[in-house]
């Protein structure tokens, strides 16, 4: 499992690095939504890789052993808000310099030929 | 909460008022503009108050080992949140709300009036910025560094143009990917320690076996990639310059406070978890540092003497002061750390005087000399409202000069100013500490070192020279103009703060070295931020009259 999840989240970060080196804004939009997922798979995976293992407990006299490590899993909520409210963000200010040059060019202007 | 002594909430303050007051101030219409310029100068001023009072507490002796530890809601240091006031943060503290409040009264007049909301994102920076100098909690320094971001995103493009968007679009863009490797930095720390608390990171380093270290160092360094694209280190920096040139002046102003974040959490982070105490991993990364630092002293130099507009030369000022920074905390000897942290409070007030300098001086020449400049964006959508009306202060040009005079010694180094004190003590402290023995050459990367930072003061220097007299002298001007008293005003305090700081070298040099005392000390941080105990229900109980 530990290899198919490392694999997975390198593919989608790289991916989204090669995105994100494109001259489009979509591209680039596109690149930064993939890294975001790769990461918050990653800080998850950083809490190591468990099946069927409860976060938390009422009860407080268990084998801690038995439990997930809750708090990757809300290191990653907190990360999942601010990338979705960023990448909200960049939208806008994407929309707005399509709208002030009329290329979607991440310099704002068609690369002269 | 009656157990706890009222001080002690002082603490937490500097991130709470500004939180509040920006959030009141949205729903505010933008037409009442006295009443939000009003709020918004009350909160700086209240946060100029409580950062003064914090710095006294913690240097009077206030708290045991001058640490001062808020637990957020009331959870010990290594499991919750602690905010925590050293002499460093309440320094960095006191420097933005000086900063603050005086670019705040530089923007009444019109900069605060050229966009909506801009009060409110101002207050956001202000919490953002706050909040990572007192934060103790890696991952609570990513969220104060991302609403530090988010309100600066929201600046940068105050009073939208052509060239805001542009800029303004790589800066955000730049700034996420950082905050990704922030994230994985973060992730890689924890897996490695356990832990995400500063101080309890320091404690259990010199714990750790072989493979969790690597994985630490590959987490700091992961993570040193996100500090230093802030801190705009060499070739993480590009992305300085034209953001400062385009964005409005008191934001530039502002953003050359979050340069210094990046350079302040490198500092903290570098200090607490590698310093003496760490064992196998004690100064990792130092020489990358000034290896880096160095590098970025040279970019800064080249591109101040390449540049025409203030405004880049001003980002590339930054740039160099960065540079030196980050060079002196690669050094890592309490006399030059205590000389490099005179020259960063030094230089930030400079570099925020001159960036809201080079507006007024802009107004010097006469309309359409701008645009006959080849390197200038001619086409810019003209944003500006229409000139300031009212009673402008006299001999504006003389003023102007003076102020400009004033800025760029201290940038560049040159006595009498604060510039000049902080290279000396910097040189002085650099050959005191590689011959300690007496025995021992000075180190050619010592030499190397400071040979650029004398080139980068002569690079400011002739830059500088060159921006000043194209402005003052070969600009043609048949009337002065106008200022206003607001305008001047935050320009002239900021540079006679500059002064105070050469009068009184001697005792900022004092606490400043109790400072670097307390830094180098991590062990004696680790145990008082971990060791301070929650308010007990009983206690709170017991004291309730």
């Amino acid at each position: 499992m530990e290899l198919v999840v490392a694999i997975s989240v390198g593919v989608v970060f790289g991916a989204g690095i090669w995105l994100i080196l494109r001259p489009r804004t979509f591209q680039l939009i596109t690149g930064l939504m993939l890294m975001s997922y790769a990461v918050n798979l990653f800080i998850f995976a950083m809490g190591r890789l468990w099946v069927n293992r409860p976060p938390i407990t009422p009860d407080p006299g268990i084998d801690p052993t038995q439990f997930a490590d809750p708090l990757p899993q809300a290191l990653v909520l907190t990360a999942i808000v601010i990338g979705f409210a960023t990448t909200a963000l960049y939208l806008v200010i994407m929309i707005g310099a399509r709208g002030l040059t009329g290329s979607d060019h991440v310099d704002g202007e068609e690369p002269r030929e | 909460m009656n157990a706890i002594p009222w001080p002690q909430h002082l603490i937490v303050l500097p991130v709470l008022v500004p939180l509040l007051v920006g959030a009141l101030l949205i729903p505010v219409n933008e037409s009442r503009h006295q009443l939000k310029f009003a709020f918004n100068l009350a909160s700086t001023t209240l946060s100029l108050l409580i950062a003064l009072a914090l710095l006294l507490m913690v240097d009077g002796g206030h708290w045991p080992q001058d640490i001062g530890v808020y637990l957020a809601a009331n959870w010990a240091a290594p499991f919750g949140i602690a905010l925590v006031v050293d002499r460093l943060a309440a320094l960095m503290l006191l420097l933005t709300a000086t900063i603050a409040l005086a670019v705040l009264v530089f923007s009444m007049q019109r900069w605060s009036r050229i966009g909506v909301h801009f009060h409110s994102l101002f207050q956001f920076l202000l919490m953002g910025l706050n909040g990572a100098f007192l934060t103790n909690d890696l991952f609570n320094l990513f969220v104060f560094f991302e609403v530090m971001l988010a309100a600066s995103y929201g600046l940068v493009l105050h009073g939208y143009n052509l060239r805001r968007i542009r800029t303004g679009m790589q800066y955000v863009a730049i700034n996420l990917v950082a905050s990704f490797l922030f994230l994985i930095g973060v992730a890689l720390i924890y897996a490695a320690a356990g832990t995400l608390n500063i101080a309890d990171l320091g404690a259990r380093v010199a714990l750790l076996g072989a493979e969790d270290g690597y994985l630490l160092s590959v987490g700091a360094c992961i993570l040193a990639l996100a500090f230093l694209t802030k801190g705009a280190m060499w070739p993480l920096g590009f992305w300085l310059p034209g953001t400062y040139a385009a964005a409005s002046p008191p934001v530039a102003a502002m953003l050359v406070l979050m340069t210094k974040v990046g350079v302040y959490a490198v500092l903290r982070v570098w200090q607490s978890i590698f310093g003496d105490e760490a064992g196998a991993l004690t100064g990792f990364g130092l020489e990358a540092l000034t290896i880096g630092g160095m590098a970025t002293l040279m970019f800064g130099a080249i591109g101040m003497l390449a540049s025409q507009d203030g405004g880049r030369m001003a980002g590339y000022g930054a740039i160099i002061s960065s540079g030196t920074l980050l060079a002196v905390i690669g050094q890592s000897e309490a006399g030059v750390l205590a000389a490099g942290l005179y020259y960063l409070v030094g230089s930030t007030l400079a570099m925020a005087a001159f960036m809201m300098l080079i507006e007024l001086t802009e107004r010097i020449r006469p309309p359409g000399a701008a645009l006959l400049a080849v390197t200038m964006e001619a086409f810019a959508i003209e944003d500006k409202p229409e000139d300031p009306v009212g009673v402008g202060i006299p001999r504006s040009l003389a003023f102007l000069g003076l102020a400009f005079a004033g800025c760029a010694l201290v940038i560049s180094g040159m006595p009498p100013l604060s510039g000049f004190v902080a290279k000396f003590s910097l040189f002085h402290a650099l050959l005191d500490a590689s011959d300690g023995g007496g025995a021992t050459a000075v180190a050619p990367m010592t030499w190397l070192m400071m040979a650029l930072i004398v080139f980068a003061g002569l690079a400011a220097i002739i830059a500088l020279m060159r921006l000043g007299v194209r402005t003052f002298w070969a600009s043609g001007a048949v009337a002065p103009p106008r200022l206003q008293f607001s305008e001047a005003a935050p320009i002239a305090t900021l540079v006679v703060l500059c002064v105070v700081l050469t009068v009184q070298a001697g005792a900022v040099f004092a606490y400043l070295d109790r400072t670097v005392f307390g830094l180098a000390h991590s062990g004696a941080y680790a145990e008082r931020v971990t060791g301070e105990p929650p308010v007990s229900r009983a206690a709170e109980n017991g004291d309730r009259p």
